[in-house]
Protein backbone atom coordinates (compact mmCIF):
# COMPACT_ATOMS: atom_id res chain seq x y z
CA UNK A 1 0.00 0.00 0.00
CA UNK A 2 2.99 2.29 0.50
CA UNK A 3 3.33 2.92 -3.21
CA UNK A 4 -0.33 3.85 -3.60
CA UNK A 5 -1.13 7.45 -4.53
CA UNK A 6 -1.99 9.41 -1.39
CA UNK A 7 -5.28 10.75 -2.73
CA UNK A 8 -6.78 7.30 -3.30
CA UNK A 9 -8.07 6.97 0.26
CA UNK A 10 -9.46 10.46 -0.03
CA UNK A 11 -11.32 9.44 -3.17
CA UNK A 12 -12.72 6.45 -1.33
CA UNK A 13 -14.32 8.80 1.18
CA UNK A 14 -15.58 11.11 -1.54
CA UNK A 15 -17.11 8.09 -3.17
CA UNK A 16 -18.79 7.01 0.07
CA UNK A 17 -20.10 10.54 0.62
CA UNK A 18 -21.56 10.45 -2.86
CA UNK A 19 -19.78 13.60 -3.98
CA UNK A 20 -16.96 12.26 -6.12
CA UNK A 21 -16.25 13.76 -9.51
CA UNK A 22 -16.27 11.54 -12.61
CA UNK A 23 -12.56 12.06 -12.98
CA UNK A 24 -11.75 10.99 -9.41
CA UNK A 25 -14.08 8.05 -9.66
CA UNK A 26 -12.35 6.83 -12.79
CA UNK A 27 -8.96 7.14 -11.12
CA UNK A 28 -10.21 5.30 -8.05
CA UNK A 29 -11.69 2.45 -10.06
CA UNK A 30 -8.59 2.02 -12.14
CA UNK A 31 -6.46 1.88 -9.01
CA UNK A 32 -8.73 -0.50 -7.12
CA UNK A 33 -8.72 -2.89 -10.07
CA UNK A 34 -4.98 -3.32 -9.71
CA UNK A 35 -4.45 -2.98 -5.95
CA UNK A 36 -5.72 -5.66 -3.53
CA UNK A 37 -4.75 -3.71 -0.43
CA UNK A 38 -6.78 -0.65 -1.47
CA UNK A 39 -9.61 -2.98 -2.41
CA UNK A 40 -9.51 -4.30 1.14
CA UNK A 41 -9.47 -0.77 2.55
CA UNK A 42 -12.43 0.21 0.45
CA UNK A 43 -14.28 -2.92 1.48
CA UNK A 44 -13.69 -2.20 5.17
CA UNK A 45 -14.89 1.37 4.82
CA UNK A 46 -18.08 0.24 3.13
CA UNK A 47 -18.57 -2.26 5.91
CA UNK A 48 -18.30 0.55 8.48
CA UNK A 49 -21.23 2.35 6.89
CA UNK A 50 -23.33 -0.80 6.77
CA UNK A 51 -22.36 -1.63 10.33
CA UNK A 52 -23.38 1.75 11.74
CA UNK A 53 -26.58 1.78 9.73
CA UNK A 54 -27.55 -1.58 11.12
CA UNK A 55 -28.33 0.07 14.45
CA UNK A 56 -32.01 -0.41 15.09
CA UNK A 57 -34.31 2.54 15.26
CA UNK A 58 -35.18 3.16 18.84
CA UNK A 59 -38.02 5.30 20.16
CA UNK A 60 -38.30 7.68 23.04
CA UNK A 61 -39.43 5.96 26.25
CA UNK A 62 -43.03 6.12 27.44
CA UNK A 63 -43.91 9.26 29.29
CA UNK A 64 -41.27 11.30 27.51
CA UNK A 65 -43.64 14.10 26.50
CA UNK A 66 -45.11 14.32 30.00
CA UNK A 67 -41.58 14.47 31.37
CA UNK A 68 -40.81 17.47 29.18
CA UNK A 69 -44.07 19.20 30.09
CA UNK A 70 -43.31 18.76 33.78
CA UNK A 71 -39.93 20.41 33.30
CA UNK A 72 -41.19 23.45 31.44
CA UNK A 73 -40.96 26.65 33.44
CA UNK A 74 -44.32 27.51 34.99
CA UNK A 75 -45.69 30.71 33.56
CA UNK A 76 -46.32 33.40 36.12
CA UNK A 77 -49.63 35.17 35.71
CA UNK A 78 -47.65 38.30 34.96
CA UNK A 79 -45.91 36.70 31.97
CA UNK A 80 -49.24 35.42 30.76
CA UNK A 81 -50.82 38.85 31.06
CA UNK A 82 -47.91 40.55 29.37
CA UNK A 83 -48.16 38.16 26.46
CA UNK A 84 -51.90 38.75 26.31
CA UNK A 85 -51.24 42.46 26.42
CA UNK A 86 -48.89 42.24 23.47
CA UNK A 87 -51.24 40.20 21.36
CA UNK A 88 -54.32 42.31 22.16
CA UNK A 89 -53.17 45.94 22.12
CA UNK A 90 -56.61 47.31 21.31
CA UNK A 91 -58.41 45.48 24.07
CA UNK A 92 -55.71 46.48 26.48
CA UNK A 93 -56.02 50.12 25.54
CA UNK A 94 -59.76 49.84 26.11
CA UNK A 95 -59.23 48.22 29.49
CA UNK A 96 -56.75 50.89 30.43
CA UNK A 97 -59.21 53.58 29.44
CA UNK A 98 -61.85 52.00 31.66
CA UNK A 99 -59.49 52.07 34.59
CA UNK A 100 -58.52 55.66 33.99
CA UNK A 101 -62.09 56.81 33.59
CA UNK A 102 -63.36 54.94 36.60
CA UNK A 103 -65.40 57.34 38.67
CA UNK A 104 -64.05 56.24 42.00
CA UNK A 105 -60.56 57.27 41.10
CA UNK A 106 -61.66 60.73 40.03
CA UNK A 107 -63.72 61.30 43.07
CA UNK A 108 -60.98 60.13 45.35
CA UNK A 109 -58.69 62.69 43.77
CA UNK A 110 -61.18 65.47 44.36
CA UNK A 111 -61.99 64.48 47.91
CA UNK A 112 -58.37 64.14 48.81
CA UNK A 113 -57.62 67.87 48.90
CA UNK A 114 -56.54 68.25 52.50
CA UNK A 115 -52.98 68.42 53.69
CA UNK A 116 -51.69 65.13 55.05
CA UNK A 117 -48.44 63.27 55.41
CA UNK A 118 -46.98 60.02 56.66
CA UNK A 119 -46.54 60.11 60.42
CA UNK A 120 -42.85 59.83 61.09
CA UNK A 121 -41.29 60.79 64.45
CA UNK A 122 -38.67 63.42 63.56
CA UNK A 123 -40.67 65.58 61.13
CA UNK A 124 -41.24 69.30 61.57
CA UNK A 125 -44.42 70.85 60.14
CA UNK A 126 -44.64 74.55 59.18
CA UNK A 127 -48.08 75.41 57.84
CA UNK A 128 -48.55 73.12 54.84
CA UNK A 129 -44.92 72.19 54.57
CA UNK A 130 -43.23 69.15 56.02
CA UNK A 131 -39.54 69.46 56.88
CA UNK A 132 -37.02 66.74 57.53
CA UNK A 133 -34.62 68.74 59.70
CA UNK A 134 -30.88 68.69 59.10
CA UNK A 135 -29.18 65.88 60.96
CA UNK A 136 -32.37 63.84 61.21
CA UNK A 137 -32.88 60.54 59.43
CA UNK A 138 -36.39 59.40 58.57
CA UNK A 139 -36.54 55.65 58.30
CA UNK A 140 -39.30 54.38 56.03
CA UNK A 141 -41.34 55.83 53.15
CA UNK A 142 -42.64 59.36 53.29
CA UNK A 143 -45.78 60.59 51.52
CA UNK A 144 -46.93 64.20 51.61
CA UNK A 145 -50.31 65.14 50.12
CA UNK A 146 -51.40 68.69 49.25
CA UNK A 147 -48.35 70.18 50.85
CA UNK A 148 -44.65 70.74 50.28
CA UNK A 149 -41.75 68.70 51.47
CA UNK A 150 -38.32 70.00 52.30
CA UNK A 151 -35.57 67.56 53.09
CA UNK A 152 -32.55 68.93 54.90
CA UNK A 153 -31.78 65.69 56.64
CA UNK A 154 -32.06 62.22 55.16
CA UNK A 155 -34.83 59.80 54.19
CA UNK A 156 -34.11 56.12 54.17
CA UNK A 157 -36.99 55.12 51.91
CA UNK A 158 -39.19 56.30 49.03
CA UNK A 159 -40.51 59.82 48.89
CA UNK A 160 -43.80 60.81 47.25
CA UNK A 161 -45.17 64.32 47.07
CA UNK A 162 -48.71 64.70 45.80
CA UNK A 163 -49.91 68.16 44.79
CA UNK A 164 -47.01 69.89 46.34
CA UNK A 165 -43.41 70.84 45.91
CA UNK A 166 -40.42 68.84 46.79
CA UNK A 167 -37.15 70.44 47.81
CA UNK A 168 -33.98 68.51 48.53
CA UNK A 169 -30.84 67.21 46.99
CA UNK A 170 -31.51 63.72 45.73
CA UNK A 171 -28.53 62.36 47.58
CA UNK A 172 -30.44 62.60 50.84
CA UNK A 173 -33.02 60.03 49.83
CA UNK A 174 -32.15 56.37 49.46
CA UNK A 175 -35.36 55.30 47.69
CA UNK A 176 -37.35 56.64 44.76
CA UNK A 177 -38.62 60.19 44.63
CA UNK A 178 -41.92 60.94 42.97
CA UNK A 179 -43.79 64.19 42.55
CA UNK A 180 -47.41 63.94 41.60
CA UNK A 181 -49.18 67.08 40.52
CA UNK A 182 -51.49 66.17 37.69
CA UNK A 183 -54.71 64.24 37.72
CA UNK A 184 -53.06 61.78 35.44
CA UNK A 185 -50.10 61.31 37.70
CA UNK A 186 -52.48 60.85 40.55
CA UNK A 187 -54.37 58.14 38.70
CA UNK A 188 -51.10 56.58 37.84
CA UNK A 189 -50.11 56.55 41.45
CA UNK A 190 -53.46 55.05 42.44
CA UNK A 191 -53.17 52.34 39.82
CA UNK A 192 -49.68 51.50 40.91
CA UNK A 193 -50.63 51.38 44.52
CA UNK A 194 -53.80 49.46 43.84
CA UNK A 195 -53.16 46.92 41.14
CA UNK A 196 -49.51 46.05 40.86
CA UNK A 197 -50.06 43.65 37.97
CA UNK A 198 -51.93 46.14 35.86
CA UNK A 199 -49.31 48.75 36.62
CA UNK A 200 -46.47 46.56 35.46
CA UNK A 201 -48.35 45.88 32.27
CA UNK A 202 -48.88 49.53 31.62
CA UNK A 203 -45.27 50.14 32.49
CA UNK A 204 -44.11 47.81 29.76
CA UNK A 205 -46.31 49.31 27.08
CA UNK A 206 -46.40 52.97 27.98
CA UNK A 207 -42.66 53.46 28.22
CA UNK A 208 -41.86 56.66 26.39
CA UNK B 1 -44.46 18.94 8.61
CA UNK B 2 -42.74 22.31 8.89
CA UNK B 3 -45.95 24.19 8.18
CA UNK B 4 -47.66 22.34 11.01
CA UNK B 5 -44.71 22.96 13.31
CA UNK B 6 -44.64 26.66 12.52
CA UNK B 7 -48.32 26.87 13.32
CA UNK B 8 -47.70 25.22 16.67
CA UNK B 9 -44.75 27.53 17.34
CA UNK B 10 -47.01 30.54 16.83
CA UNK B 11 -49.41 29.08 19.36
CA UNK B 12 -46.58 28.51 21.82
CA UNK B 13 -45.52 32.11 21.39
CA UNK B 14 -49.06 33.14 22.29
CA UNK B 15 -48.67 31.27 25.55
CA UNK B 16 -50.16 27.89 24.69
CA UNK B 17 -47.99 25.27 26.40
CA UNK B 18 -50.12 22.45 25.03
CA UNK B 19 -49.04 23.34 21.53
CA UNK B 20 -45.48 22.73 22.63
CA UNK B 21 -46.38 19.24 23.83
CA UNK B 22 -47.47 18.50 20.26
CA UNK B 23 -44.08 19.61 18.98
CA UNK B 24 -42.38 17.33 21.51
CA UNK B 25 -44.62 14.50 20.35
CA UNK B 26 -43.50 15.00 16.76
CA UNK B 27 -39.76 15.15 17.43
CA UNK B 28 -39.25 13.07 20.54
CA UNK B 29 -38.03 9.94 18.75
CA UNK B 30 -35.56 11.73 16.51
CA UNK B 31 -34.00 13.72 19.31
CA UNK B 32 -33.99 10.91 21.83
CA UNK B 33 -32.33 8.62 19.30
CA UNK B 34 -29.52 11.06 18.56
CA UNK B 35 -28.94 11.64 22.26
CA UNK B 36 -28.91 7.92 22.95
CA UNK B 37 -26.40 7.25 20.17
CA UNK B 38 -24.21 10.09 21.38
CA UNK B 39 -24.35 9.21 25.06
CA UNK B 40 -24.85 5.45 25.01
CA UNK B 41 -27.09 5.50 28.06
CA UNK B 42 -30.88 5.49 28.11
CA UNK B 43 -31.36 7.49 31.28
CA UNK B 44 -28.90 10.13 30.27
CA UNK B 45 -30.35 10.27 26.79
CA UNK B 46 -33.82 10.86 28.19
CA UNK B 47 -32.56 13.51 30.55
CA UNK B 48 -30.60 15.39 27.90
CA UNK B 49 -33.28 15.09 25.22
CA UNK B 50 -35.88 16.45 27.63
CA UNK B 51 -33.55 19.25 28.64
CA UNK B 52 -33.09 20.08 24.95
CA UNK B 53 -36.85 20.43 24.53
CA UNK B 54 -37.06 22.64 27.60
CA UNK B 55 -34.37 24.91 26.16
CA UNK B 56 -36.14 24.95 22.83
CA UNK B 57 -39.30 26.06 24.62
CA UNK B 58 -37.53 28.81 26.53
CA UNK B 59 -35.76 30.09 23.42
CA UNK B 60 -38.55 29.49 20.93
CA UNK B 61 -38.82 33.22 20.18
CA UNK B 62 -35.29 33.07 18.72
CA UNK B 63 -36.20 30.37 16.22
CA UNK B 64 -36.45 31.63 12.66
CA UNK B 65 -39.53 29.94 11.20
CA UNK B 66 -38.09 30.24 7.72
CA UNK B 67 -35.57 27.58 8.71
CA UNK B 68 -36.00 23.94 9.48
CA UNK B 69 -37.12 23.29 13.02
CA UNK B 70 -35.41 19.91 13.29
CA UNK B 71 -32.04 21.47 12.42
CA UNK B 72 -32.45 23.94 15.25
CA UNK B 73 -33.60 21.28 17.66
CA UNK B 74 -30.79 18.90 16.75
CA UNK B 75 -28.34 21.72 17.34
CA UNK B 76 -29.59 22.27 20.86
CA UNK B 77 -29.54 18.53 21.51
CA UNK B 78 -26.10 17.78 20.11
CA UNK B 79 -24.59 20.73 21.97
CA UNK B 80 -26.01 19.43 25.23
CA UNK B 81 -24.71 15.93 24.48
CA UNK B 82 -21.23 17.16 23.66
CA UNK B 83 -21.22 19.21 26.86
CA UNK B 84 -22.31 16.19 28.82
CA UNK B 85 -19.69 13.95 27.27
CA UNK B 86 -16.95 16.45 28.10
CA UNK B 87 -18.07 16.97 31.65
CA UNK B 88 -18.75 13.34 32.32
CA UNK B 89 -17.17 12.01 35.42
CA UNK B 90 -15.53 8.65 34.82
CA UNK B 91 -17.38 7.01 37.70
CA UNK B 92 -20.81 8.28 36.65
CA UNK B 93 -22.08 4.86 35.71
CA UNK B 94 -20.56 2.92 38.52
CA UNK B 95 -22.69 4.47 41.22
CA UNK B 96 -25.79 4.79 39.07
CA UNK B 97 -27.60 1.81 37.61
CA UNK B 98 -25.07 -0.86 36.85
CA UNK B 99 -27.23 -3.57 38.32
CA UNK B 100 -28.88 -3.60 34.93
CA UNK B 101 -32.57 -3.69 35.64
CA UNK B 102 -35.36 -2.60 33.28
CA UNK B 103 -33.99 -4.50 30.33
CA UNK B 104 -30.79 -2.55 30.24
CA UNK B 105 -27.72 -4.62 29.81
CA UNK B 106 -24.30 -3.61 30.91
CA UNK B 107 -23.17 -2.58 27.46
CA UNK B 108 -25.67 0.20 27.19
CA UNK B 109 -24.23 1.53 30.41
CA UNK B 110 -20.61 1.67 29.46
CA UNK B 111 -18.97 5.02 29.74
CA UNK B 112 -17.58 6.30 26.47
CA UNK B 113 -14.03 6.13 27.65
CA UNK B 114 -14.24 2.59 28.96
CA UNK B 115 -12.51 -0.11 26.99
CA UNK B 116 -13.69 -3.68 27.25
CA UNK B 117 -11.52 -6.77 26.91
CA UNK B 118 -11.64 -8.09 23.38
CA UNK B 119 -13.25 -11.41 24.19
CA UNK B 120 -16.15 -9.59 25.78
CA UNK B 121 -16.51 -7.35 22.74
CA UNK B 122 -16.61 -10.37 20.48
CA UNK B 123 -19.48 -11.89 22.43
CA UNK B 124 -21.66 -8.79 22.12
CA UNK B 125 -24.94 -8.71 20.29
CA UNK B 126 -24.77 -6.72 17.09
CA UNK B 127 -26.86 -3.81 18.42
CA UNK B 128 -24.71 -3.49 21.51
CA UNK B 129 -21.59 -3.71 19.44
CA UNK B 130 -22.69 -0.84 17.22
CA UNK B 131 -23.42 1.33 20.21
CA UNK B 132 -20.17 0.33 21.87
CA UNK B 133 -18.06 1.20 18.84
CA UNK B 134 -19.86 4.52 18.38
CA UNK B 135 -19.24 5.40 22.01
CA UNK B 136 -15.52 4.75 21.58
CA UNK B 137 -15.28 7.40 18.90
CA UNK B 138 -13.96 10.81 19.95
CA UNK B 139 -17.03 13.03 20.40
CA UNK B 140 -16.23 15.28 17.45
CA UNK B 141 -16.39 12.30 15.11
CA UNK B 142 -19.25 10.72 16.98
CA UNK B 143 -21.67 13.56 16.32
CA UNK B 144 -21.11 13.57 12.54
CA UNK B 145 -21.23 9.78 12.25
CA UNK B 146 -24.47 9.56 14.24
CA UNK B 147 -26.13 12.31 12.22
CA UNK B 148 -24.95 10.96 8.89
CA UNK B 149 -25.43 7.24 9.29
CA UNK B 150 -28.06 6.88 11.95
CA UNK B 151 -30.24 9.84 11.08
CA UNK B 152 -29.38 9.78 7.40
CA UNK B 153 -29.02 13.55 7.23
CA UNK B 154 -27.46 15.38 4.27
CA UNK B 155 -23.97 16.76 4.91
CA UNK B 156 -25.24 20.32 4.41
CA UNK B 157 -27.75 19.89 7.21
CA UNK B 158 -25.13 18.37 9.49
CA UNK B 159 -22.97 21.39 8.86
CA UNK B 160 -25.86 23.64 9.94
CA UNK B 161 -26.64 21.57 13.01
CA UNK B 162 -23.07 21.50 14.25
CA UNK B 163 -22.39 25.04 13.02
CA UNK B 164 -19.21 24.10 11.23
CA UNK B 165 -18.15 24.46 7.60
CA UNK B 166 -19.12 21.70 5.19
CA UNK B 167 -15.44 20.90 4.64
CA UNK B 168 -14.96 20.26 8.35
CA UNK B 169 -17.98 17.97 8.41
CA UNK B 170 -16.53 15.96 5.54
CA UNK B 171 -13.11 15.71 7.15
CA UNK B 172 -14.66 14.51 10.38
CA UNK B 173 -16.79 11.93 8.65
CA UNK B 174 -13.71 10.64 6.83
CA UNK B 175 -11.73 10.43 10.06
CA UNK B 176 -14.64 8.92 11.96
CA UNK B 177 -15.01 6.31 9.26
CA UNK B 178 -11.30 5.50 9.38
CA UNK B 179 -11.42 5.27 13.18
CA UNK B 180 -14.36 2.86 13.01
CA UNK B 181 -12.61 0.83 10.34
CA UNK B 182 -9.69 0.31 12.69
CA UNK B 183 -11.97 -0.48 15.61
CA UNK B 184 -13.80 -3.08 13.54
CA UNK B 185 -10.74 -4.68 12.02
CA UNK B 186 -11.21 -7.77 14.18
CA UNK B 187 -14.72 -8.47 12.91
ZN1 LIG C 1 -3.57 0.87 -3.50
Amino acid sequence: MNKCPEQIVHYMHEYLDGDISGEHEQELKTHLASCPSCQQHMHELSKVAAFVQSASHISAPNGFVEGVTARLPKETSKVGMKRWFHSHPLLTAAALFMILMSASLFSSFNEDQHFSFTKQPNLVVEGEKVIVPAGEIVIGDLVVKNGDLQIDGEVDGNVTVINGQYMASTANVTGEIEEINQVFDWLWYKIKAGAKDVASLVDGKEDK
Amino acid sequence: MDALVNKRIKEVLKGDQNAFAEIVELYQDKLYRVCFRMLGNKHEAEDIAQEAFVRAFINIHTFDTKRKFSTWLYRIGTNLCIDRIRKKKPDYYLDAEVSGTEGLNMYSQIAASEELPEDQVMKMEMQDRVQYEISRLPDKYRAVIVLKYMEDLPLQEISEILEMPLGTVKTRIHRGREALRKQLSNM
